[in-house]
């Protein structure tokens, strides 16, 4: 972690000016591979299997991505990265975008230089503890040893919430989420913190999920997007609109399954038309073809299908929709439209 | 065509003659070096301005806004990045300290093993020191943390010595002195006690080297730092109430606390040195030539005279060199310590406040500064040492 964090200064102190403002498009396009920033694995988000083939929600929308710009959804670079490594990888060049759990806030959009595209996931950070404890609100968590990831959000509301609230407690420092499983199920801490999602993953990790349980109290809002560096708008204007895709194919109908048919002659849908390119050229626009909502929708589905294959309720982590459901259907997930 | 030649000549003659060239090439190679700093220097202020970053320490007058487990001094999370830094330091220096005494205590300990005449004490020293130094610093932090972790129960199960002392996998808890006013009795005892102590000494030498007598120097000096203020303290009515720590809900509360991060790394970095400075103790004890010692024996020293007197002090002069070495190597390999979440420099400065306020730049350079002060610090205190027992020629 250490050395990572070095290489990416010594990255940034000979990288040449040229790689930091030049158009990320044309340059992922000549290498014909998306680098993608991901976590180093956090169940049903991103993670690799025995195989090493990378799978989980922020992965589809990685190569939902690399299918629209490359035209191939499989050619994605992924670059794992901890809480702290993620924005000098992305900021260094190593990555051209960062899906990985990232919370949208002020001081990374404005002073950490990044530009966010969106939201994928609106999340709030909890605590998951042992049921043998008999605590059931987090309020009581008073004098606890609490596993934290280092170089999160989740850190500080942590400091913030324990302040506020007149309690003392043990921050047990961890890196990745696997450190963190490891240290709470040797009981080194009493509660385990990070975002509701991943205590989902976390838990469906465990030996015995049932012995554990994610108290009630959600202590933050921590809306999850993608980001890529700032300065570069033709680059984040694609990528934003990709997300928006995926998000308006959910609303309009159009899935996996029936995404080649739409495209094949314009319907009577003229929303539907402008995203899938058969009525005006939607994609000549942020530097693309026709084509490239359907291959981003092809290669994994809308968003509602990304949900449900990696993180819905028939998946271990068994995650609601919840304030994650399609604004027509009362929840808040809402894209501008493609027109 | 002449003036050509003329030049042409210049430029051969210093070439050729090996002094001149000498300069020349060193001027070259310098003006190298300062255009390739110049040129990394430009380019990574060229880059952080495209990405319209400022460089600029004010972050450290922020508030840090997070928590850290260990902290010698007050800390909350609302002081500031520069405070953090501080207890980082004081996190490292801990551990350097404690370090460094055990790894030199266990590591003379072993180089005199090492040289033990006994066949099996000899092997298994020799295999301990092998195992040690050919593994990675990092798997004996993470196994040792490991073990710690795993092996030592909970907090509700705790190992307890006396209802004072509980061992647990969230650390090594004990009563914390609380100092009444009458304390300060058994204070200056103690420091008449060093005082007498260092008197004594050098009156004891000058009496030995007017007349020969010995005095038990070793057991005074005990009786003046140790007994002495014991005595006094005792006298005082015992002047400390000890607090203990006490199961409350999760965790043990009121005492001190020794964290098992700091005990794994403190164990770990002090085990991986102790197995360099063993071999560099028993290099420095072979290099006294024998004769040395038979000489002392002629001369009608004991046996334990003979160590003291001939065989120690020249074996310290080859000791002291690479030992300090082996000081800087444990210091800087206290900055594994984030693989376990020890909080220390790296962790706090260059971990934390660097990922949350993003200033890569100005926290790496404050860690690369702090990490050069540590180590010239060692290194001077050192120098210092190795200069006072070097041997005096005359």
């Amino acid at each position: 972690m250490r050395v990572t964090q070095i290489a990416a200064v010594a990255a940034a102190l000979t990288m040449t000016t040229m790689t930091a403002q030049a158009g990320t498009l044309q340059d992922v396009q000549a290498r014909g591979e998306l680098n993608c920033v991901v976590s180093t694995g956090v169940a049903g988000f991103a993670a690799p299997d025995d195989n090493g083939q990378w799978s989980g929600f922020d992965v589809d929308f990685c190569r939902a991505t690399a299918a629209a710009v490359l035209g191939d959804g499989s050619k994605v670079k992924f670059v794992p990265s901890t809480g702290k490594t993620r924005f000098t990888l992305l900021n260094s060049g190593e990555g051209d975008i960062l899906y990985r759990n990232t919370t949208v806030t002020m001081s990374r959009d404005a002073d950490l230089k990044l530009t966010f595209l969106g939201v994928n996931y609106y999340d709030g950070q909890g605590f998951l503890i042992r049921k043998e404890l008999g605590i059931n609100s987090a309020k009581d968590l008073d004098g606890a040893s609490v596993c934290i990831q280092t170089g999160t959000t989740t850190e500080l509301n942590l400091a913030d919430y324990f302040r506020v609230n007149g309690m003392s407690y043990e921050p047990v420092p961890i890196e990745t989420n696997e450190e963190g499983i490891t240290q709470y199920s040797a009981n080194r801490c009493d509660v385990y913190t990070t975002d509701a999602s991943g205590l989902a993953s976390t838990r469906a990790a465990l030996d015995d999920p049932s012995a554990h349980m994610v108290l009630p109290e959600i202590i933050s809002k921590e809306p999850l997007g993608p980001a890529v560096r700032q300065g570069d708008d033709e680059w984040a204007d694609v990528t934003r609109w990709v997300l928006n895709a995926l998000i308006n194919a959910e609303t309009l109908g159009v899935t996996k399954a029936n995404v080649a048919e739409h495209a094949a002659a314009a319907g009577d849908n003229p929303s539907v038309n402008r995203m899938l390119g058969t009525e005006g050229d939607m994609g000549a626009m942020i530097g693309l073809d026709k084509q490239w909502a359907v291959r981003a929708i092809a290669h994994a589905g809308n968003y509602a299908e990304i949900f449900e294959a990696n993180v819905g309720p028939d998946t271990p982590l068994g995650l609601e929709r919840g304030i994650n459901a399609s604004w027509v259907d009362g929840g808040i997930l809402y894209a501008a439209p493609i027109r | 065509m002449e003036s050509v030649e003329q030049k042409r000549n210049i430029i051969s003659t210093l070439w050729n003659d090996k002094e001149k060239r000498a300069v020349i090439i060193q001027i070259f190679s310098i003006a190298g070096l300062f255009a390739l700093v110049w040129f990394m220097i430009g380019n990574a202020i060229s880059n952080l301005d495209a990405l319209g970053k400022g460089f600029s320490f004010d972050f450290l007058f922020q508030p840090a806004s997070y928590d850290i487990n260990q902290h010698l001094i007050s800390y909350t999370s609302r002081d500031t990045h520069l405070r953090a830094t501080i207890i980082g330091i004081m996190n490292t220096a801990m551990i350097a300290v404690a370090g460094i005494i055990l790894a030199t205590v266990v590591g003379f300990t072993l180089g005199v093993l090492r040289l033990s005449k006994n066949f099996l004490i000899n092997r298994i020293v020799y295999i301990y020191i092998e195992y040690i130094r050919n593994v990675p610093v990092l798997l004996h932090i993470l196994l040792v943390h490991g073990v710690v972790v795993h092996s030592l129960p909970n907090p509700k199960a705790a190992m307890t010595f006396n209802d004072s002392f509980f061992l647990t996998k969230r650390g090594f808890f004990m009563p914390s002195p609380d100092f009444e006013s009458a304390m300060t009795v058994v204070w200056i005892a103690l420091a008449i006690g060093i005082a007498f102590t260092f008197w004594f000494r050098r009156y004891a030498k000058r009496v030995q080297d007017e007349t020969g007598k010995i005095f038990p120097v070793f057991l005074i000096s005990f009786g003046a730092v140790v007994i002495f203020p014991v005595l006094v303290y005792f006298l005082a009515g015992s002047p400390i109430t000890w607090e203990i720590p006490v199961l409350k809900g999760f965790n043990f509360k009121g005492g001190m606390v020794v964290r098992p991060e700091f005990l794994a790394l403190w164990l770990a970095l002090s085990l991986y040195t102790a197995a360099f400075i063993a071999e560099i103790v028993r290099a420095g004890i072979i290099a006294v030539s024998h004769g040395q010692t038979e000489a002392a024996y002629a001369l009608g020293l004991r046996p334990g005279r003979t160590t003291q007197l001939i065989v120690i002090p020249q074996a310290l002069r080859v000791i002291v060199p690479p030992l300090t070495s082996q000081y800087l190597n444990l210091t800087k390999n206290s900055s594994l310590a984030i693989a376990i979440g020890y909080m220390d420099i790296v962790a706090t400065i260059g971990g934390i406040s660097l990922n949350q306020t993003g200033r890569e730049m100005e926290c790496m350079i404050i860690v690369l500064a702090l990490y050069l002060i540590f180590s010239l610090s060692i290194s001077s205190v050192m120098n210092w040492y190795n200069k006072r027992i070097k041997l005096v020629e005359r």
